[in-house]
């Protein structure tokens, strides 16, 4: 219990450090960096939630092909370099603002208005081996699973479709 | 709690005996490598360092380590030095799943002669292989270096590409099996026979696209000299360039164990369930075979051309794992293997 | 098994179209160039089989796949003016597609799929096949948005409603996570089930609930989160356009109204002023701006977006169980109105649509009534019609909105919507007085399955006037399925 909570603590500092980090780096390649960092973090946390298949996947999904996928992008358009803005510029305060409002928000919400956020759903349910995962997705989430697969389908018919050149010209 | 310990004692000595023996393993595949090759081509190969040659890889470190380290000024330097990093821990990481024998019982204690049995180990192999794209990647792009781009590009892109394949081929000693732990894996075969003999299409795959995965010829792309100097490696140098070298030839050992406990029993063999400890010898037998394939192909193959390679691996190998998968599920249900 | 063949019966009209477009996808890329032309008409025809599907179904209720779908008149209907509005949309692209040099079957089959994920929100009692079938309908609209490849406009089009429509779906997929953690269920009947229970933490319910209203609103272009609708109707195709201005709508109402209605009636004292508030908003600007707007297909665009706004006023008594059933048969009722309508008033300006975007400023259209009489008369009905002036569809379904809204007690809004209504007629008639008064010289283009539609989008304009109260009456059976 006790070690389980040191690591959580370690885990979400690291978490969130990666996604600040991803945020303010001036650098693309590094951004895209410490969001590999931070799927990597969560794969952990759901290692932690008993749920390593999922861990897996996200590994492999996220942090391994989209990724790989980003990087490719931004190096071969040469997009490393957050070029400064020559226009925008009022956003900032704007932005600022908002993101103050936002938190005082949730901060008056969390712990001033209803307080009723912190007892969320509590059940440990076996979803974490391959098997239970197999048999949940083929029999109660049949439908969504099958929707799923048309879904890429068509997403990937599309991409190729409005990236393909004609052969005449 | 004098077991908790002793557990995370078991595992430390496991993973630490593990590394050790990869780290010279590595150094061993090397001089095994030249000492072969050059038997293929006719030539006497590296003698000169010990008897037959032996301290080679011992001399081929030191001379690495005393090498003048070479940074490029224009380097984006932190993604310069993570780069050997993360091309080297991948490798290192991704055998911790294959079981190299049985149950034996030492100093008292019942040990699982594996690092660790995951019963997701299958992913757990694949999302690992993913990671270790990231290296290349960044060591192709922190250089600054156009032959480093294109090499690392073009690595990148063939290893992302052979890894639909490589998933694929997986899929038929997963269903034979039930279980997408290695260790079941590996009793699934014991209690049948090898899968390379339900599944020869999926082995045939399953070992084109590992060698596309470690760069290895025919698909050494990364290598290719006469185009892109030394790919991702060219500003590398000294110990960082030694890394890259490493994580090369620990990826083959890799590779050839992933193979052989997919296909090839792992560590079974005949008279492995009275005497545990055969397991390892076995694994090490048939690494050393699959090793010595990979070496005799490079000496065999010449290269592919990047634009064949790319489509060799989507429009014949992707095609071909879906329909083995295809047949392997019909086939199971059918005769209910 | 937990699913079984009776599943896939009652689904019938959403597997033919989805077997349809699957089987589509091979028959043209093995198609020779010369017989491409099979690929349309195979579309039209696999859109009836499944539209006489549909109505076949018609008053059938039942669940589906362990209640993830349901079958019931409100599905039915929905599936109907989908079909509907997809081989209206196929007329329209035919001609269209070849004179711009981009026919390739691929547009229809992408067509298909998105009306398949319609289809499903029109019947996902579920919040995760809703998110998907929410991401099966927009993601085919994002591709055929982009369609008209080399051109810039399109390709802007396209890359601006995937971006915005990827960050929408993102919302919704929080608020479904909202909605998990606070209820622990993602099955709409499990959620009534858990709320009627108590939940332990109602402001994540609630967060939720306005995450996914914020979501759905985005597909839906309701004022604020409209911002990407008149870029993207102006640089999509035409004929793309005319299809996601009724898809769109219908799939995200469709997923509105079944969320809503079924899952949380009990936050509607929560949400009423937040919906008030977008209502108003949406009426407001989308009548406003359009005034200002010059190029005909912006201009359409924000009287999308007003009526979108009507639809929504609809919306705002489903908490009173008095009432929301005849609002939400109002609310198809008008969805009907403005598909009708809206194709209509596309095919118009898919005829006199030049390449290089001439021929869509409002001074383009002068004259044309004299020209073009029979054109001329056209457009002056759906303009009529979307201002909601009798004898038209658009007065019916303005009028029984604004009585299913009274009925709610929401006098005020009622009031809004009348005096926006106005303000529409401004600009609306002012197009109708460009094309009368003013002289000029418009050239249309010939294609008589534009021709068609248009004029047979005039005919039902008004035909179905005549008939509205058994078309009410049809709508007003078109009842959700409670849990």
């Amino acid at each position: 219990m006790e070690t389980e909570v040191i690591v959580f603590l370690i885990l979400a500092f690291v978490a969130i450090g990666s996604a600040i980090g991803m945020i303010i780096n001036k650098n693309a390649v590094y951004s895209a960096l410490f969001l590999i960092l931070n799927f990597a973090t969560v794969a952990i946390f759901y290692l932690m939630l008993g749920a390593p298949f999922i861990a897996m996947a996200q590994v492999t999904v996220y942090a391994g092909a989209i990724m790989v996928l980003f990087l490719f992008v931004i190096m071969l358009l040469g997009a490393e370099q957050l070029k400064k803005a020559d226009k925008g510029e009022w956003q900032k305060p704007v932005a600022i603002l908002f993101v103050v409002v936002l938190i005082v928000e949730a901060v008056y919400l969390i712990f001033g208005g209803g307080g009723d956020l912190l007892p969320m759903i509590n059940e440990v349910s076996e979803v974490g081996d391959p098997i239970s995962l197999a048999t949940k997705l083929f029999k109660e989430y049949f439908l969504p699973f099958q929707v799923t697969a048309v879904l890429l389908l068509a997403a990937m018919v599309g991409a190729i479709v409005i990236t393909k050149q004609d052969k005449k010209s | 709690m004098n077991e908790t310990l002793a557990f995370i004692l078991e595992w430390v000595i496991k993973g630490a005996v593990l590394i050790a023996i990869l780290l010279t393993g590595f150094a061993y595949t090397t001089y095994f490598e030249r000492r072969f090759l050059a038997r293929i081509q006719i030539r006497v190969g590296p003698n000169r360092a010990g008897p037959f040659g032996l301290l080679q890889p011992v001399a081929d470190g030191i001379k690495l380590i005393f090498k003048e380290e070479v940074e490029p000024a224009e380097a984006y330097r932190f993604a310069f030095l993570l780069a050997p990093v993360m091309t080297m821990v991948p490798a290192v990481v991704i055998m911790a799943v294959i079981p190299w024998g049985d149950k034996v019982v030492m100093f008292g204690r019942e040990i699982a002669l594996a690092v660790t049995d995951l019963n997701v180990g299958v992913l757990y192999l694949l999302s690992i292989a993913s990671i270790s794209v990231y290296g290349i990647v960044l060591a192709g792009w922190s250089s600054n270096n156009k032959y480093a781009m294109m090499g690392g590009i073009r690595s990148t892109a063939q290893m992302i590409s052979y890894e639909l394949a490589l998933g694929l081929s997986f899929v038929p000693p997963i269903l034979l099996a039930g279980s997408l732990s290695m260790s079941e894996i590996i009793q699934g075969q014991q209690s049948s026979a090898w899968y390379i003999v339900y599944a020869p299409l999926a082995a045939i795959v399953c070992f084109i696209a590992l060698l596309a995965e470690v760069n290895r010829a025919p698909f050494d792309m990364v290598e290719a000299e006469q185009e892109l100097v030394a790919g991702y490696v060219t500003e590398y140098s000294g110990m960082k360039f030694a890394l890259f070298f490493m994580g090369e030839y620990i990826k083959m050992a890799a590779v050839s164990a992933i193979f052989a406990t997919m296909f090839l029993g792992g560590f079974d063999g005949p008279g492995v369930d009275t005497y545990a400890w055969l397991g390892p010898i076995y694994l090490f037998l048939k690494i050393f075979g699959l090793l010595g394939l990979m070496i005799w192909i490079r000496a065999t193959l010449p290269r592919l051309r990047y634009d064949r390679l790319m489509a060799f691996g989507w429009k014949v190998l992707i095609p071909i794992a879906l329909l083995n998968v295809f047949i392997t599920a019909a086939l199971i249900v059918g005769l209910g293997i | 098994m937990l699913y079984s063949m009776d599943d896939m019966f009652n689904i019938l009209p959403t597997v033919i179209v989805v077997a349809w477009a699957t089987a589509l996808i091979l028959v043209e890329a093995f198609l020779p160039k010369k017989y491409k032309f099979i690929t349309i008409w195979l579309t039209v025809l696999g859109l009836v089989v499944a539209l006489v599907a549909a109505i076949n179904q018609h008053g059938i209720e039942a669940e589906a796949f362990n209640g993830m779908l349901v079958v019931d008149g409100f599905s039915s209907f929905l599936n109907i003016l989908i079909l509907g509005s997809g081989i209206l949309a196929v007329a329209l692209a035919v001609g269209y597609n070849k004179r711009f040099g981009f026919d390739r079957g691929e547009y229809y089959i992408m067509m298909m799929f998105s009306i398949a994920g319609t289809m499903l929100m029109s019947s996902a009692a579920d919040l995760i096949v809703i998110f998907l079938a929410l991401e099966l309908m927009s993601i085919p609209l994002y591709i055929m948005a982009a369609f008209y490849r080399g051109n810039v406009n399109s390709e802007e089009a396209g890359m601006k409603y995937f971006l915005l429509g990827a960050f929408a779906g993102g919302f919704i997929l929080y608020g479904i996570g909202f909605v998990y953690g606070a209820t622990g269920a993602t099955g709409l009947s499990q959620v009534v089930t858990a709320i009627n229970g108590g939940v332990d933490s109602p402001t994540f319910l609630l967060v939720g609930a306005a995450l996914i209203l914020i979501g759905l609103g985005f597909k839906v272009a309701a004022v604020p989160f409209h911002m990407w609708t008149p870029d993207v109707y102006e640089g999509s195709p035409t004929p793309a356009t005319a299809y996601m201005a009724v898809g769109a709508k219908v799939g995200g109402f469709a997923a509105l109204i079944r969320i809503f209605v079924v899952a949380f009636p009990t936050l509607s004292t929560d949400l009423v002023p937040i919906l008030w508030g977008l209502v108003a908003l949406t009426l407001v600007v989308g009548n406003l701006v359009a005034i200002a707007q010059k190029n005909i297909k912006r201009m359409l665009a924000y009287s999308s977006i007003s009526h979108a706004g009507f639809i929504l006023m609809a919306f705002l008594p489903y908490g009173d169980a008095a009432v929301f059933k005849s609002s939400v048969a109002a609310a198809l009722f008008y969805l009907l109105a403005f598909a009708i309508t809206s194709f209509g008033s596309w095919g118009v300006v898919i005829a006199l649509e030049k390449s290089e975007g001439k021929g869509l400023l409002l001074e383009d259209y002068a004259g044309l009534g004299r020209k073009y009489p029979a054109l001329g008369v056209a457009m002056l009905i759906f303009m009529l019609s979307f201002t909601g002036i009798p004898p038209t569809i658009g007065f019916a379904g303005k009028f029984l909105l604004f009585k299913a809204v009274m009925e709610g007690g929401y006098y005020g809004l009622a009031i809004l919507g009348v005096l926006t209504s106005l303000f529409s007629a401004y600009y609306y008639l002012r197009l109708v007085i460009i094309m009368f008064m003013k002289s000029g010289e418009p050239n249309i283009v010939s294609d008589r399955w534009v021709t068609l539609v248009t004029a047979s989008s005039a005919v039902a304009t008004v035909v179905l006037f005549m008939v509205s109260t058994p078309l009410f009456a049809w709508a007003e059976q078109a009842v959700l399925k409670l849990f």
